[in-house]
Order: structure tokens, then C-alpha cells, then sequence
């Protein structure tokens, strides 16, 4: 199997999808300069640089995507997403509901976010549950280089607008990718390492802590079932609650904020819907409800590595 | 395609204004009765919407916002279903979705009405990037108001349709208002037409009330736009004569400023402009009159009979 980066599995998708499909385009501040190599197969009316400006790049991509275009958009940091808020939440988000379904919006936005450049909170806010809390959007969050890939590919062909965060501390990481076509459907989670103890729930890059995590546990003697969500919206509930139901234990870990977060909803469903099957109290490991500090300590100290999986992991098997 | 508007004549365009007139004002009655609810009305506007309206051709598209009656009407919207929409009914363009402040209708080619104030302004672009990429023939005609030019995507729409190139008619209906305050409150410059030549567009100003000059107006900036494939920017110089959205008593409006408008309003120029010259006679004019006021009676009673949609729509149409 071929190994890429998550950024040249990126490429690849669009690449394969531009291929494809002739009414993929490629647009946002420096897409045309960061991917030269689009722009020479596709030429320059498919690989576009932008103005520095993400609500019209939002909002051109959304009518694009109702009117025959399937755009993708680099709005570059997810903070910047909040000058595309209502373009992609009142417009791509809304428009099909209020029309009664005449217009439908293919487009995916890809944002990256998460500790690793010691950028600070303006350039690093892990916002996704913003947008699965907004209706007629759908939102990934890939933890390896196989699912950047497989996931960008489905997203470009789903018919809703996706929002698809890049944990950019994974982005360089690289990883096995399956040669040829390779497509993940969305609103699928997928179990990393089976386990009957407790479940370790997460997406992005606290996957891989939870991953280290399970690691340790095992070595004492705690068998520990580790899924990766990839998809917040749909969000494949028969995974969790399947797996809740063998193991009776579940920690959700994400780097986003606790409070109103993706583990919040996860934690709701398991509570209403495997209550029975629960024989310990639902654990949330997530970052706290501040702005993500520069400072690298204080950054990655913001979410949950495998030492605070393992302690949690424990004391819920204790 | 030659524009089907080239072979319209005024008492056409009267008949459209009275349409929309008589339409807005049986809004305004329901809403009184407590029978339909209130809307953003276009009184006092409506050579301005349709006189740009009957400059388009058949394939170009518009994009509009939550004041859009004279827009649908003048594309040939059928009352009863946009009546159907206001009140929440199935038949309504939306199926009762939308109500009056974001009603599109595809296939009338208008797209995507938003009513968050600039909404529009920041799909047009998007909409002309497909026209332009998939050779598709027709323009984009956006229509907005001053406060919406007062919004930053105005700026970022306008600098990206310049620098895409994109067949974009920008129409700023410039009312005065901005929803309960005076655009002199809130806005440097008179004219939205002015804020074209930074970007590189050409701009103009017309009498919005003068539904012949709108016309005129819109077919030549149409044309431009559709020849060079470059934007415009059309300012339609007009006035919201009732409230911002009913009921509104319109205790903020200064009376001189309200009576020196209601003066020049568009439909009794047009109509004397048309008796006057002896092309309507003044029975045929009352003809015409009953004509669009019984059309708008069938209407109402065309939305009254039909059902609100069933509770299960509630949650439909919300993904593809
Ligand atoms: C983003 C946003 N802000 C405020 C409003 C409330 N609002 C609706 S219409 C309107 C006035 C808009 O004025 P203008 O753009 O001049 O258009 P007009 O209503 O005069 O046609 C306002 C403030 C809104 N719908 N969206």
C-alpha cells in the first residue's frame, strides 16, 4: 500500500474526483499556489485563488453548488469559518428546507484546526459542533491518512454541504493509503481495536491517544474497544450503542471544549438509549472552555493525551 | 435568446404594477383580519422591480430577498401560489416553508432568496461562476437594498465579481429605508451607484418610480452585461411608501419627505402617462383595474382552501 500525508491524500481525492467529474472545482486563499499541481492537470478555471474574504467564498461556493457546480472551499483555519457562518449555516445549510427542496448544495468546506502550530486560539479552535448543531450540514473529522482520503472522495459526491475539519497535527503525518479507488461512506464509524471492557470513543487526532491508551490498558489487563467516529453528522449511533452494550463502559474523548460538545450528544444518547447496559457512570474527556493558548505546554496540555485516557479508563473498570 | 421583454409595452408594465399593488394590499388587509401574516411590502417600489424584471431574458436567473413581490409577480409567479406560501400552505412555492421573506421559484429562474440583509449578495456570484463555467447563456440579476450595500459582502461581492469576471446585474432598490431608520442616519453618500467605479464597474442611478426609465435603464445595463460578461451596478432611486413590515404604524417617517414620494407615485404616473397620451383609455384603464383585483380575490381564495402541510414536513427537505 502506497503511504501518504493526510495533505497528499487530500490531493489525491481531489484530484481523482476533479478527474472524474468535470463540475469539481477547487477554490480559497492560496488553494492555486499551495496545489500547483491541480492547477497544471486542471487549469485555472477549476483551481482558483481567492480574495481573502470567507463569507463570499462561502457564499459563492453555495450558489455555485445549487446551480450545477460541486465546489470544494479551503477556508484555511477553522476560526475563520466564523466569517462564512451565514453563508454556510443561514444559505448552504438552510436554503433546500426553505425552498421546500429546489435547490440541494454539493459542496465541502475543509478547515483545519487542533493544537500542533502553537498558533493560538484564532487560528485553533476545535468549532465542529457548531456545525453538527446546524441543521442540513455534515461534518467529518478523519483521523488517518486512508480516511482523509476516502472520506474527501464521498464528501465531494454527497449532494449536502460537509464541513471537513483537518486536525492539523495529523496533517503531515504519514500513513497506508489503499491504492486505487478508494471511497469511505459517510455516517460510518469504524472500530480500531475491539475490546469488551470499556469503549474509547473519539475522532481526529485524540483517536491515536486513545489508540496509546489501549495500548497500556491492555497491559493491565483492561480490553479496551477503540472507534473512530470520522463522521460527527450523520453520526453512526448503532456503533456506539452496540459497542456500549458489549463493553457497559464508555469514555468519549475529544480535543474540543467539554462543555456543549460532540461527547455531550454521545453521552445523551447513551444515556437514554443504553442505560441497561451501562455499569459505570458516561466519562467526557475534552478541552476546557477557554480559547487554546500559543504557549506549547499550555496547547497540548489542552486535550486529553493517553495518560488521562488510561487514568479515566481505569477508575471506570476499578 | 432574444428577450421576450423587448415587445412589452407600458400598459403592460401597469398591468404588472397594479398586480403587485393589488397583491401587497390584500397582505396588508389579511394581515389587519389576523388572517395572513405581515410582510415586507414593495409599495411605492413597484416600477422598480418591475421594470428591471422586463428587461431579463427567459434563461437568466434572479436572486432576491425578503421585499421580492414585484420581482415574482413581474416573472410571471402565480398569485395564489405565492398567497399559498405567505400563509403557511401547502400549495405555497415552498410548500409553506418559507412564507413570504425567502420565496424562490426554480423554475421561474429565481434563486435563492435569502433574507439575511446582503444574503443574496453573497450567492449571486456563485450562481454567475456556474452560468459562466457550464456555458450556460443567461445573466444574474441580484436586487438588494441600501442597507444590504451597507453590509461588508456587498464589497466582497462585488470585488470578486469584477476580478471572476462574473455576468452579474447588481439592482440596488434604494427605498431610503433600512428597515426602521432613515439610510441618512447610517449611510455615507446618497448614491450605492458610486460604490461601482472602486471595483471596476460601471454604475448608474435611475428614477425608480418611472417605470419606462427603469426599463430603459435595466435593458441597456443587462445588455452590457450580457455582451461583455462583466457586472453592473444598477441603483433604482425609489421609496418604501408603507412600513418596513406590517403592521408598522410608520411613526418614524418625517410626513414631507412621505407626501413629496407619495407624489410621484409609479403606478398613477404610469397610468396618466398612459391616458394621457391616449393609449389607454380611461375605461380600459378601469377595465384593467378590475381585471388584476379579481385575480387577486381567485388568489386569495385559491390559498385559504389550501391545507397547511402535514406535521411530517417538518422535518423533510432537509437533507439531499
Ligand atoms: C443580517 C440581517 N440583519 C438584519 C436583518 C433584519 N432586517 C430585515 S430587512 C432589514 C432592512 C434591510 O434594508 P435594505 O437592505 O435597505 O432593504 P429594504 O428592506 O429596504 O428593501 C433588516 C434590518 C436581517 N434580516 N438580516
Amino acid at each position: 500500500m502506497p503511504t501518504l500525508t493526510p495533505f497528499e491524500a487530500i490531493g489525491a481525492a481531489l484530484a481523482e474526483e476533479m478527474r472524474r467529474d468535470p463540475t469539481v472545482l477547487v477554490f480559497g486563499e492560496g488553494v492555486a499556489t499551495k496545489r500547483h499541481d491541480l492547477v497544471d492537470e486542471f487549469g485555472p478555471a477549476r483551481v482558483r485563488n481567492t480574495p481573502l474574504a470567507e463569507g463570499i467564498i462561502a457564499g459563492t461556493a453555495a450558489g455555485a453548488a445549487a446551480t450545477g457546480l460541486r465546489p470544494v472551499i479551503d477556508l484555511l483555519f477553522a476560526p475563520f469559518l466564523c466569517y462564512a457562518m451565514d453563508e454556510l449555516v443561514n444559505s448552504a445549510g438552510k436554503l433546500r428546507f426553505i425552498s421546500g427542496g429546489q435547490f440541494a448544495f454539493p459542496l465541502v468546506t475543509l478547515a483545519m484546526t487542533g493544537g500542533g502550530w502553537g498558533v493560538g486560539a484564532q487560528h485553533n479552535h476545535n468549532n465542529e459542533a457548531w456545525f453538527v448543531h446546524s441543521p442540513g450540514l455534515k461534518v467529518l473529522m478523519p483521523s488517518s491518512a486512508a480516511d482523509f482520503k476516502g472520506l474527501l472522495k464521498s464528501a465531494i459526491r454527497d449532494d449536502n454541504p460537509v464541513l471537513f475539519f483537518i486536525d492539523l497535527a495529523l496533517l503531515h503525518q504519514p500513513g497506508e493509503v489503499p491504492d486505487g479507488e478508494h471511497v469511505v461512506p459517510l455516517g460510518k464509524a469504524k472500530v480500531l481495536r475491539p475490546g469488551s471492557d470499556v469503549t474509547l470513543l473519539s475522532y481526529g487526532k485524540t483517536v491515536h491517544a486513545c489508540l496509546a491508551a489501549a495500548e497500556q490498558l491492555a497491559a493491565a489487563g483492561i480490553v479496551a474497544e477503540v472507534i473512530d467516529l470520522r463522521s460527527l453528522k450523520p453520526l453512526d449511533e448503532a456503533a456506539f450503542l452496540t459497542s456500549v452494550h458489549k463493553t457497559g463502559r464508555l469514555l468519549v474523548v475529544h480535543e474540543a471544549a467539554r462543555i456543549a460538545g460532540v461527547g455531550a450528544e454521545i453521552a445523551a444518547q447513551v444515556a437514554e438509549r443504553a442505560f441497561a447496559s451501562l455499569r459505570a457512570p458516561i466519562v467526557r474527556l475534552g478541552g476546557p472552555d477557554a480559547p487554546a493558548a500559543a504557549s506549547h505546554p499550555l496547547e497540548q496540555a489542552f486535550a486529553p493525551d493517553a495518560a488521562a485516557i488510561v487514568a479515566a479508563a481505569r477508575s471506570l473498570c476499578r | 435568446m432574444k428577450p421576450k421583454s423587448q415587445i412589452v409595452d407600458e400598459t403592460t408594465l401597469l398591468e404588472q404594477m397594479l398586480l403587485v399593488r393589488a397583491y401587497e394590499e390584500a397582505i396588508v388587509a389579511g394581515s389587519v383580519a389576523g388572517k395572513v401574516p405581515g410582510t415586507c411590502t414593495s409599495v411605492g417600489q413597484e416600477a422598480a422591480g418591475v421594470g428591471v424584471v422586463s428587461a431579463l431574458a427567459g434563461d437568466d436567473l434572479i436572486l432576491t430577498n425578503h421585499r421580492s413581490a414585484a420581482h415574482l409577480l413581474a416573472r410571471g409567479a402565480d398569485p395564489g401560489r405565492l398567497l399559498a406560501e405567505v400563509m403557511g400552505r401547502r400549495d405555497g412555492y415552498c410548500k409553506g416553508k418559507s412564507g413570504s421573506l425567502h420565496i424562490s421559484v426554480r423554475e421561474l429562474g429565481v434563486m435563492l432568496t435569502s433574507t439575511i440583509v446582503g444574503g443574496e449578495l453573497s450567492l449571486a456570484t456563485g450562481v454567475a461562476l456556474s452560468q459562466k463555467m457550464l456555458g450556460r447563456p443567461g445573466i444574474v440579476a441580484c436586487f438588494f437594498g441600501d442597507g444590504a450595500a451597507c453590509e461588508g459582502v456587498f464589497h466582497e461581492s462585488l470585488n470578486l465579481a469584477s476580478v471572476w469576471q462574473l455576468p452579474i446585474l447588481y439592482i440596488c432598490e434604494n427605498n431610503q429605508w433600512q428597515a426602521f431608520v432613515h439610510r441618512r442616519e447610517t449611510m455615507k453618500g446618497e448614491h450605492i451607484s458610486e460604490r461601482a467605479a472602486p471595483y471596476g464597474i460601471d454604475g448608474a442611478t435611475v428614477d425608480g418610480n418611472d417605470v419606462l426609465a427603469v426599463r430603459s435603464a435595466a435593458l441597456a445595463a443587462a445588455e452590457g452585461v450580457r455582451s461583455s460578461g462583466r457586472p453592473f451596478l444598477l441603483e433604482t432611486w425609489t421609496y418604501r411608501s408603507r412600513g418596513h413590515f406590517e403592521p408598522d404604524d410608520q411613526a418614524y417617517v418625517d410626513p414631507a419627505e412621505h407626501a413629496a414620494w407619495l407624489a410621484r407615485d409609479p403606478i398613477a404616473r404610469s397610468r396618466q402617462r398612459l391616458v394621457d397620451s391616449g393609449r389607454l383609455p380611461p375605461e380600459e384603464a378601469a377595465a384593467l383595474e378590475r381585471r388584476v383585483r379579481e385575480r387577486i380575490v381567485a388568489a386569495l381564495a385559491f390559498a385559504d382552501a389550501s391545507p397547511f402541510p402535514a406535521l411530517d414536513e417538518m422535518t423533510t427537505d432537509v437533507y439531499a
